[in-house]
């Protein structure tokens, strides 16, 4: 192969006193048996892990779920105040940079090491242009008085600007739009903080990957944050339509 | 059947030249290990620590106790010793007691793996297991929190004024480190067992840490989400469980509880592995029923999901749902019964000795007995409305907790101590010590199901005065408990440096960890062990030493 010819040479392996270390991949860990074992329990510990994440976001989908059943109302109009272009756009980015790590992923197993630090530099700038859009729509709540807590301001849905097509909550409806901006801040948020560590190991990852750490044979470590960074993106395709497009018209 | 076995002759017996303990040396060496039993051995220090912590508080909790009047401290500060007794002993000792140090130590052996499948998540485990230690124990140089170890809301988001968040934040990292070890132990059982083990070859212990760390990769998580929203509430006021914003202070229960109550079977399944291998090993016989017990485990992993709203039953869930939780809180005795009477057979007929460990493990077969038991009373709902909130409730959880758990971690220890440290404990003092908890776990804890059927509350830090006699007795059980905890303080560390140095098989027990050297290697085996056995085959031991014996004679 040409590509292999290329790449640089690994680097040196952990060696054990008591191993063979010439029948084994350099990645290999000494505890373990085969290089397959391995890979699977890597693959299997980060299943897990997001299982973990599933049941961590759980309390959250559980406490919306209940709170949109008893204040719909409420949850529609707080819905339709945040910017549907902005949620809508920050999909594609995250779907996009989903893609580009894929691809990552792919060049890793090709062995290609450029493909991979450009898919990698790729996820990471998609990733900040989410954030960033992100930073965008919590300035305007936060302008619009719309954050809960002391300074929150129910008047936009108890008065609906003229013009609006919505239609006026009473007072005690109105602040139950609270609970949304709750729920809205929280889950958003600790979704953004995971975006945060998802760069912050994207970056880590691409300065390992110039040594062609990854492009030998050692996806596994490209792989495992491809799922993580996959499932980042799952939970927001479930918070787009949960908290943008309850009610749109 | 059960097999005579001759116990060793340990006069011959020698150290290994070369073992985890003394391959490497210095602080560093143990701080950055990612040796599974070295890590345990951190955990078994640190946890020992903050269990002497939280007993402070306990025995603080029960001074003030000894007289009606709230006469000793400030209810302020009374509701303090409680929260902090709680959160220690629940967080910081409880749930990794018997995982993270025994579990941590036995499980790769056990299976025939050399570690761990991921050693530096696991010592990342225990430097999230110090922080969130280290964040407890600010809170207590702050002045310390007293919303109870639950943080009910709306008491912990908006009427104390005490370090909630910094608490919150404690146990939200302990909760990652719990999380990490019992990601650990699943991959690990899955992907790392050696050649022949197969799922029903693994000894018990292993079945119930497997079921427990099934539980901590799926409730902690929920308790952390629900922890954070309570920051949240207090820090930057947002309203998820603020009945002024349209908040329901009963979603947190719920959250807390789908938790907490399996946090309870976190805490006990480890116990029940380390009763199965210490019955079996001391009555020379395979674990009766093994498949049952095995299944058990897990029966109880399942069940404990769906039972979390019997916390509830005052607190405003519908009639109809707490008569389902109600019902389905019964049916987790069942396999709790299981172990039990499997565990009485197990005896039957076995050739039985009375080592310590054996000797807590009796103890916690007693006492988790009327600790479950007692459980269903508390899970009717009739006697949960005359019961829960009063010292009934906390007799019972401290029946199962401490007299349960507990009792089996001092077993485990006392077990694998030969095996851990290569030396024995000194038997005499040993065997006191476990009958010296006993009887003041019984003096301390009976009495608070009398007293708490006449219904004194719990929680409060003066009560009438018709209620001192039996507080004077729990009191005074509490005193002698503490006797017989610090005991095996002493004499363990004594037996560091003096004990009789153990040999490989002390007790002529089956486990794979038990045909390696003590102390261990620190890659455990030398070659990797091939499983031909069935778990508990005593015969098999036997044939074993004889083969060895001969092969001896012809060297």
């Amino acid at each position: 192969m040409s590509i292999a010819s290329t790449i640089p040479h690994p680097p040196e392996p952990e060696i054990h006193a008591s191993h063979d270390v010439h029948e084994h991949p350099f990645y290999q860990k000494h505890h373990f048996e085969t290089a397959e074992q391995q890979r699977e329990a890597a693959s299997f510990g980060m299943w897990l892990f997001l299982l973990t994440e599933i049941m961590f976001f759980g309390g959250l989908f559980f406490a919306y779920l209940l709170y949109r059943n008893w204040y719909y109302d409420a949850f529609v109009a707080a819905s339709n105040s945040i910017s549907l272009p902005l949620g809508l756009t920050n999909t594609v980015v995250l779907i996009s940079s989903s893609f580009t790590m894929a691809m990552g992923v792919w060049a890793a197993e090709i062995r290609n090491k450029k493909y991979l630090q450009t898919a990698l530099v790729a996820t990471i700038v998609l990733g900040f242009i989410f954030l960033g859009i992100k930073t965008v729509e919590y300035k305007a709540k936060f302008d619009e008085h719309h954050v809960p807590g002391a300074s929150f301001d129910i008047a936009d849905f108890v008065h609906p600007p003229a013009g609006s097509h919505e239609k006026p909550l009473t007072v005690d409806m109105a602040n139950h739009t609270q609970i949304y901006f709750s729920l809205y801040f929280a889950m958003t948020g600790v979704h953004a903080f995971h975006m945060i560590i998802g760069i912050a190991i994207l970056f880590v990852l691409l300065y390992k990957a110039r040594t062609g750490l990854y492009t030998t044979g050692y996806v596994q470590p490209i792989e495992n944050f491809g799922l993580y960074w996959h499932f980042v993106d799952i939970v927001w395709i479930f918070l787009f339509p949960f908290l943008y497009l309850i009610n749109r018209h | 059947m059960a097999t005579i076995v001759s116990l060793p002759d340990q006069s011959t017996a020698t150290l290994p030249k070369v073992n985890y303990i003394n391959n490497e040396h210095g602080l560093l060496s143990w701080l950055l290990t990612a040796d599974h039993k070295r890590i345990a051995m951190l955990y078994l220090f640190s946890i020992t620590f903050f269990f002497f912590i939280g007993g402070f508080f306990a025995g603080m909790v029960r001074m003030e106790l000894l007289t009606p009047a709230g006469d000793l401290m400030a209810a302020d500060t009374y509701n303090k010793m409680f929260t902090m007794h709680g959160i220690v002993m629940i967080f910081l000792f409880l749930v990794p007691s018997v995982p993270a140090t025994l579990g941590n130590f036995f499980i790769p052996i056990m299976i025939g793996a050399k570690d761990l499948a991921f050693p530096k998540i696991n010592l990342l485990s225990w430097y999230l297991y110090m922080a969130g230690g280290i964040f407890v124990l600010t809170t207590l140089v702050l002045g310390g929190v007293d919303t109870g170890w639950t943080f009910t809301t709306p008491l912990s988001t908006h009427y104390l004024n005490t370090h909630v968040v910094t608490t919150a934040t404690a146990i939200f990292i302990a909760g990652f480190s719990s999380i990490f070890t019992g990601l650990n132990f699943i991959v690990t059982v899955h992907r790392m067992r050696a050649p022949g083990m197969t799922w029903f070859r693994l000894p018990l212990f292993v079945w119930s840490n497997y079921a427990a760390s099934v539980l901590m990769v799926l409730g902690t998580p929920v308790l952390a989400i629900a922890i954070v929203l309570v920051a949240l509430e207090r820090t930057v006021g947002i309203g998820v469980f603020d009945p002024a914003k349209g908040g329901d202070p009963l979603l947190f229960q719920h959250l807390f509880w789908f938790y907490s109550h399996p946090a309870v079977y976190i805490m006990i399944l480890p116990g029940f592995g380390v009763i199965s291998e210490v019955i079996s090993t001391f009555s020379r016989k395979r674990v009766f029923g093994y498949t049952a017990v095995a299944f058990s485990s897990v029966a109880i992993a399942v069940f404990g999901f769906f039972v979390w709203a019997h916390h509830m039953f005052i607190m405003g869930v519908s009639n109809y749902s707490a008569l389902v939780f109600s019902l389905l809180t019964m049916l987790v005795a069942v396999p709790s019964a299981i172990k039990i009477f499997n565990w009485a057979f197990t005896l039957q007929k076995g050739s039985i000795t009375f080592e310590t460990p054996m000797l807590y493990a009796f103890g916690f077969m007693g006492l988790f007995t009327i600790g479950g038991l007692t459980g269903v009373f508390l899970g009717s709902l009739g006697m949960d409305v005359h019961l829960t909130e009063t010292y009934f409730i906390v007799a019972h959880f401290h029946f199962v907790m401490v007299g349960g758990m507990l009792m089996a971690f001092l077993a485990g220890v006392h077990f694998w101590w030969p095996k851990m440290t290569g030396r024995m404990y000194p038997e005499g003092i040993s065997k006191v010590a476990a009958v010296v908890t006993f009887v003041g776990f019984i003096l301390t804890f009976f009495p608070q199901f009398v007293v708490g059927y006449l219904g004194m509350p719990r929680r409060y830090a003066a009560y009438p005065p018709e209620f001192q006699v039996l507080n004077v007795l729990s009191t005074a059980g509490a005193t002698v408990l503490g006797v017989g905890y610090m005991l095996p303080l002493f004499y363990l560390a004594w037996s560091l440096k003096y004990g009789e140095i153990a040999g490989n098989n002390p007790w002529q027990a089956t486990g794979l960890e038990w045909q390696i050297q003590s102390p261990p290697l620190t890659e455990n085996f030398l070659v990797t062990p091939i499983v031909d056995y069935e778990a508990y085959d005593y015969e098999w031991l036997e044939k074993k030493t004889e083969r060895e014996r001969q092969l001896q004679h012809v060297g």
